[in-house]
């Protein structure tokens, strides 16, 4: 982890209240790994007063792109941050999705499942799965689901992108504007039903509920699953112990430092 | 020539920049010369291990956080075995902080830490809003007389410096500070975090999982001079003031209010290297100005 002045190369809004923000840094883009986070100070000083943790959605050959909703002052700010500015950034932070295990495993097909905006580290997931693992979409037995849940269709994101890498996208929204009505466990039980490859690993990203009951059906499936969560943070190293999710050995983890990644099954739900 | 040295009970620092217990740690040391600080400050430890508050345990508030960690540690065998050998690589004064629920968990943690070699400080942690105290309701720094066995306890059982970490959350914060200072306390340090709410309108309840939190950063500062300034005036002691302090202006601030050294707290959640560029900071104001010695500067506010 390095603390940097990154310079914002764009910070287009792709969506209503979805920005996506393209920083210039060798040091990241060398560095990162999907599911990894940066701590971003949004305002100097005051109003804004912590920085706001970000996953890192695509990693780039001269830099790293960030996703984000904006929900709030922070994200707000973010998104009236224009080109050829500089923002102060700490990372890449967290553990990362462990993709070995995919990438080598006898059964190379993965399925990723996003809630809203929680499709934004899942997409550079799918572009290391693809490039370190050729196999994963272009075999017949081996494949790449993406399967991403939504309110509603404006908060669909990413599709396009994902189809190019050659994954097999499924969309669910809460309203039925877009794909399948319905929420995206849903989609994940069905997909576990129909399909005749054997699923190697569930990785998943969103909302708590949603990631407990992923959790539920990866366990009940037998099927590894690992969860990138979310928790309020203060420093993003480890050293304030602000951030904790109950873990089944007893005590805390702490998402910044622990995580964001875990093991589904080291989580207390 | 600027000399930044600072002494601190016998503790001889070669700056007045530490960072503050529970804000601090070895993580930083990817991102800072931990090594250039005046000493390194440990986050508090109990005599037993503490699983701390249910989440969400931070938040935002203008200008400034609420914290309600609850002082999550492994305890003191924990301590010893795990967090202690790599500090003691460090090549500046370590010290530790401690909290107990009585006067003996207090005498038997400094018992435990003073033998441990590398340790040369030990600062009381009176204050910690976030924890239930045993049957107590209110923080040792709260009452005069608890302040006073406490540190008398643990000023019996060690020979290390002890600086007594004093609460905000008092209504005469001099007289807690002359009951440390009878007890036998070599140093002062304070402020520790105001006790807080942050409230959501939406679900109607409080952010923090554990309701209460301490608030902390420039929000607290102003208070936080005020009470330095008090307890400079009404002790002999060296005080370290601590409270919102961003950069090396505000560690002037706190040591012209009579402050022999300052922490860094949450600032380093903004800014890992601020502890250092405060460092810095105070080195070019005191060239600037023709001081010699931070002992000039202490306490050398004009009313
Ligand atoms: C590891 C990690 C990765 C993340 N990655 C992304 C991402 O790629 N894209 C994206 O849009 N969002 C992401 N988030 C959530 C994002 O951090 C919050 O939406 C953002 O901090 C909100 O700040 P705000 O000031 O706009 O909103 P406010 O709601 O006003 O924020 C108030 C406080 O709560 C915290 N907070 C609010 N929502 C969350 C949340 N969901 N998780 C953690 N803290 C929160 C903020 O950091 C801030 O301290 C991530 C969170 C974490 C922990
Ligand atoms: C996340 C967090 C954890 C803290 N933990 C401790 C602790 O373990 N022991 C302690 O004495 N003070 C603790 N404090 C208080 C700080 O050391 C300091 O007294 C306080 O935050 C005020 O200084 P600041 O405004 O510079 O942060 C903590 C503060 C924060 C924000
Ligand atoms: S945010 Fe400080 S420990 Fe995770």
């Amino acid at each position: 982890m390095k603390q940097l002045k990154a310079k914002i190369i764009g910070n287009k809004r792709i969506a209503p209240d979805f920005y996506k923000m393209r920083l210039a840094s060798a040091y990241l883009a060398k560095n990162s790994k999907p599911g990894q986070f940066v701590e971003i100070e949004c305002s100097k000083g005051g109003e804004i007063f912590l920085r706001r943790p970000l996953g890192v959605h695509r990693i780039l050959n001269d830099g790293i792109e960030v996703l984000y909703e904006v929900v709030g002052p922070g994200t707000k700010s973010l998104s009236a941050k224009t080109a050829g500015e500089y923002i102060d950034i700490i990372g890449p932070l967290g553990n990362g999705f462990f993709v070995q295990r995919t990438a080598y495993s006898a059964q190379r097909t993965a399925a990723l499942v996003a809630g809203g905006v929680g499709v934004a580290p899942l997409v550079a997931l799918a572009e290391t799965l693809v490039n370190s693992s050729k196999l994963i979409v272009h075999s017949k037995r081996r494949k790449l689901y993406v399967l991403i849940g939504a309110c509603k269709k404006g908060h669909v994101l990413c599709v396009n992108d994902l189809k190019k890498l050659g994954a097999e996208v499924v969309v669910y929204t809460e309203d039925g504007s877009l794909g399948k009505k319905g929420l995206i466990t849903q989609g994940l039980t069905s997909l576990l039903s129909t399909i005749n490859y054997e699923l190697s690993t569930i990785y998943a990203c969103g909302p708590y509920p949603m990631l407990k009951a992923i959790s539920h059906i990866a366990d009940s499936s037998g099927i590894s699953c690992q969860v990138s969560m979310e928790e309020r943070m203060a420093c993003g190293v480890g050293v304030c112990l602000g951030c904790p999710v109950k873990a089944k050995s007893g005590g805390y983890k702490m998402v910044c430092k622990d995580g964001p990644v875990f093991d589904s099954k080291e989580i207390a739900w | 020539m600027v000399n930044l040295g600072t002494k601190i009970g016998k503790l001889q620092l070669k700056n007045p920049v530490m960072a503050a217990s529970g804000t601090f740690g070895p993580e930083y040391g990817e991102l800072i010369d931990v090594n250039k600080l005046g000493a390194y400050i440990a986050k508090t430890i109990t005599l037993n291990a503490r699983i701390g508050n249910p989440p969400p345990r931070v938040c935002d508030t203008p200008s400034g956080m609420l914290n309600s960690i609850g002082l999550e540690n492994g305890g003191l065998d924990d301590f010893i075995k795990n967090k202690l050998p790599p500090l003691k690589r460090l090549k500046i004064p370590l010290i530790a902080s401690i909290a107990g629920d009585d006067a003996g968990e207090f005498k038997e943690l400094t018992r435990g830490l003073s033998k441990s070699g590398k340790i040369e400080a030990l600062e009381i942690n009176l204050s910690c809003p976030n924890v239930k105290h045993g049957k107590r309701d209110f923080l040792i720094a709260q009452d005069e007389e608890a302040t006073y066995e406490t540190i008398e306890a643990v000023r019996r059982s060690t020979t290390l410096t002890i600086i007594a970490k004093l609460s905000p959350n008092v209504t005469d914060i001099k007289k807690v500070a002359r009951a440390a200072e009878r007890a036998g306390a070599d140093a002062l340090s304070l402020i520790n975090t105001l006790v807080g709410m942050a409230i959501d309108i939406d679900t109607k309840r409080p952010v923090l999982g554990n309701i209460t939190g301490g608030l902390s950063g420039p929000a607290i500062k102003p208070i936080a001079l005020r009470m330095v300034r008090e307890a400079y005036k009404s002790t002999r002691i060296p005080i370290v003031g601590i409270g919102g302090v961003m950069d090396y202006k505000d560690a002037v601030e706190f040591i012209l209010c009579g402050a022999s050294a300052i922490q860094v707290g949450t600032a380093n959640f903004i800014n890992p290297a601020a502890s250092i560029e405060i460092i810095d900071g105070i080195k070019d104001y005191m060239a600037k100005n023709n001081i010699r010695e931070i002992k000039k500067l202490t306490g050398a506010l004009k009313t």
